[in-house]
């Protein structure tokens, strides 16, 4: 799965006739995700990483840029072909509440997309409906209930049932445990990973919460203000962040042991306005270490080490030196 | 159970609804008197024994014809919120699932139709259809449709972004299946309010429109009818005018507490 230049706007309202005023959700996102990995995105609220992964799945039309998946384009398409793709990519939701139609039982909302993708008997697809419940740690008396007879976490489970139903290899899950309390999370997340290594599938999952992304992801891309800003393996970000957005996240972890030295890195003001976003880099206005370079050019995504890829001029000069050992890393990966 | 036993809306609404249908369901099989047999000497008698609402100017029983007129006033009712609901649902959903430039047009063409007073738009469709028992409905359901059609476009509007709603476009559920299996049954409450106030709308203009001599026409008896016919003998005999005002003011009222009711049930925000 490959994602090249992908920008997603939403016009405003109140714009002047003749020149439109636009929500840069997703601005100019790049990213690679193998195979069987999972790619966790953080950022905070209103930083697209949601949009991003309703834009993959065309629920909302990219207003640029490609999403490549098995060598196919995915963008611009609609109706059977597109719903051929969506059948081996679904989604997890954030809400437990509302992802599941309060009006419909259990054994339906499973059973509902194996009616409409795959060709089964009806004994058939009951069978599949009981086995994905007990799949998800959960009785086949569920199967005639209602979701609000469900906790937030069990329904979850639902949620994960209906999408791997119909065999997809990749699953966006968008922030699913953010709703749930934290015993709850990492029974869930714990879930996902033993799916994964079940059914070979590869996800991206959407977090606003670094330490359940650093549960279940291989690698971590770090988003601000529509942009990716980080991306690196889950070691090197979390033990050597470069991006001093990232490296004020994980400061703002708190932490348990007070003896563990840490560097503090506050950042100050409000997450600029996604209609108007800086000029030049994103975070100019609230890094600690911006330089004049930073008001007026955008930096890019640029490789550092075999591991990381960062945005930020403060790390340019290490580009050359590494850019080589890393490509051939990519190549290593890909094949 | 125990907290609707205290809703006194619901308990009296369902009470008086109750038993109009029940005297409806009766009038089919048995009235104290032909409704149509005339009795001259015995014209305009106040209510006694024989006749317990009295009988009007030509001697019929003026009880066997409120209960003859319960199942017109009934009948329009149904037909009325039928249409309304039919057409409404399929506008204002259709207007609040594709919303745009479709939402636009659906619902400046209702704010068009809302733009008559109701009565007024009655006359006029019954005037150019012809009064009756069906011409009325289809009038009085056209004046139903608006509101309906809001209601129900509000109700699209607010579930078409919900997460449930993606997950069946995710799986491809078609978008009209969408709209009728996964969004109405989460709208229905809504749209059963609405239909209920549109019921009690519906028999209130009907009495009206039978009044001015354009609804139902005779020999169908009409409570609306006979409260006209009563006016001309409201000096000489009263009591002509109680049987068939009151019925209608009852069942209004009755109708308006159970629409009452059901708002305040289905809607868990107006905690009374």
């Amino acid at each position: 799965m490959e994602i090249k230049n992908l920008k997603t706007y939403f016009p405003t309202r109140g714009s002047k006739i003749g020149k439109k005023n636009y929500l840069k959700a997703v601005d100019d996102v790049s990213l690679t995700i193998y195979k069987g990995e999972t790619l966790g995105i953080v950022g905070e609220s209103g930083s697209g990483k949601s949009t991003l992964g309703r834009t993959i799945l065309q629920l909302v039309k990219p207003t640029e840029g490609s999403i490549i998946f098995e060598d196919n384009h995915l963008e611009n398409l609609s109706g059977q072909t597109l719903q051929s793709f969506r059948n081996q990519m679904q989604m997890v939701f954030q809400d437990p509440f509302g992802s599941l139609n309060p009006r419909m039982k259990i054994g339906n909302i499973i059973e509902e997309p194996i009616k409409l993708q795959m060709k089964l008997s009806r004994a058939e697809r009951k069978n599949r409906v009981k086995e994905l419940i007990q799949k998800v740690g959960l009785s086949e008396e569920a199967l005639n209930k209602y979701p609000h007879e469900f906790s937030g976490g069990q329904r979850q489970r639902i949620g994960i049932a209906r999408a791997l139903s119909i065999n997809p290899k990749f699953i966006i899950a968008d922030e699913p445990v953010s709703a749930l309390d934290v015993s709850i999370q990492s029974q869930v997340l714990n879930l996902m990973m033993d799916l994964q290594e079940e059914f070979n599938l590869t996800y991206l999952f959407i977090s606003h919460d670094l330490s359940v992304v650093k549960h279940i992801s291989d690698r971590v891309a770090v988003m601000y203000l529509g942009r990716i800003v980080e991306i690196a393996t889950k070691e090197s970000l979390y033990e050597n962040p470069l991006h001093p957005y990232t490296k004020a996240l994980l400061s703002a972890i708190p932490v348990v042991n007070f003896e563990e030295k840490r560097e503090e890195i506050p950042i100050s003001g409000e997450l600029p306005s996604n209609t108007n976003p800086p000029v030049g880099c994103a975070f100019h206005t609230r890094c600690p270490f911006a330089m004049e370079k930073c008001k007026n050019e955008r930096p890019l995504l640029k490789v550092v080490n075999h591991n990381q890829q960062v945005a930020c001029f403060l790390h340019d000069s290490e580009h050359k030196v590494t850019s080589e050992t890393s490509e051939t890393k990519k190549e290593l990966v890909e094949s | 159970m125990k907290r609707y036993a205290k809703n006194i809306n619901l308990v009296v609404g369902s009470i008086i609804i109750f038993g109009f249908f029940l005297m409806m369901i009766v009038s089919f099989f048995y009235t104290p008197y032909d409704v149509t047999a005339m009795d001259i000497p015995n014209k305009l008698k106040a209510p006694n024994t024989e006749h317990i609402f009295g009988t009007d100017e030509f001697g019929r029983d003026i009880f066997s014809r409120i209960l003859v007129g319960s199942q017109t006033a009934f009948v329009v009712g149904l037909l009325t919120v039928i249409i309304g609901v039919v057409f409404g649902v399929t506008i204002g959903g259709i207007a609040g699932f594709i919303g745009g430039w479709v939402d636009e047009l659906f619902m400046r063409l209702m704010d068009a139709l809302m733009a008559f007073p109701g009565i007024i738009l009655a006359l006029m469709l019954v005037a150019v259809f012809g009064p009756g028992i069906v011409n009325t409905s289809i009038a009085l359901g056209i004046i139903a449709i608006p509101n309906i059609a809001r209601v129900a476009r509000s109700g699209f509007v607010q579930h078409k972004e919900a997460e449930y709603v993606m997950a069946a476009r995710l799986i491809g559920v078609k978008p009209l299946k969408i709209m009728f299996k996964h969004i109405l049954p989460n709208v229905s409450s809504q749209i059963i309010v609405a239909a209920s106030i549109a019921f009690a709308i519906a028999m209130l203009a009907e009495a009206a429109l039978s009044y001015l001599g354009l609804g139902v026409q005779p020999p169908d008896p009409s409570w609306g009818r006979m409260l006209k016919d009563a006016q001309a003998y409201l000096i000489g005999s009263p009591w002509y005018t109680y049987a068939p005002g009151g019925a209608i003011t009852i069942l209004v009222l009755g109708l308006y507490m159970l629409s009452n009711a059901i708002r305040d049930i289905m809607d868990p925000r107006s905690k009374a």
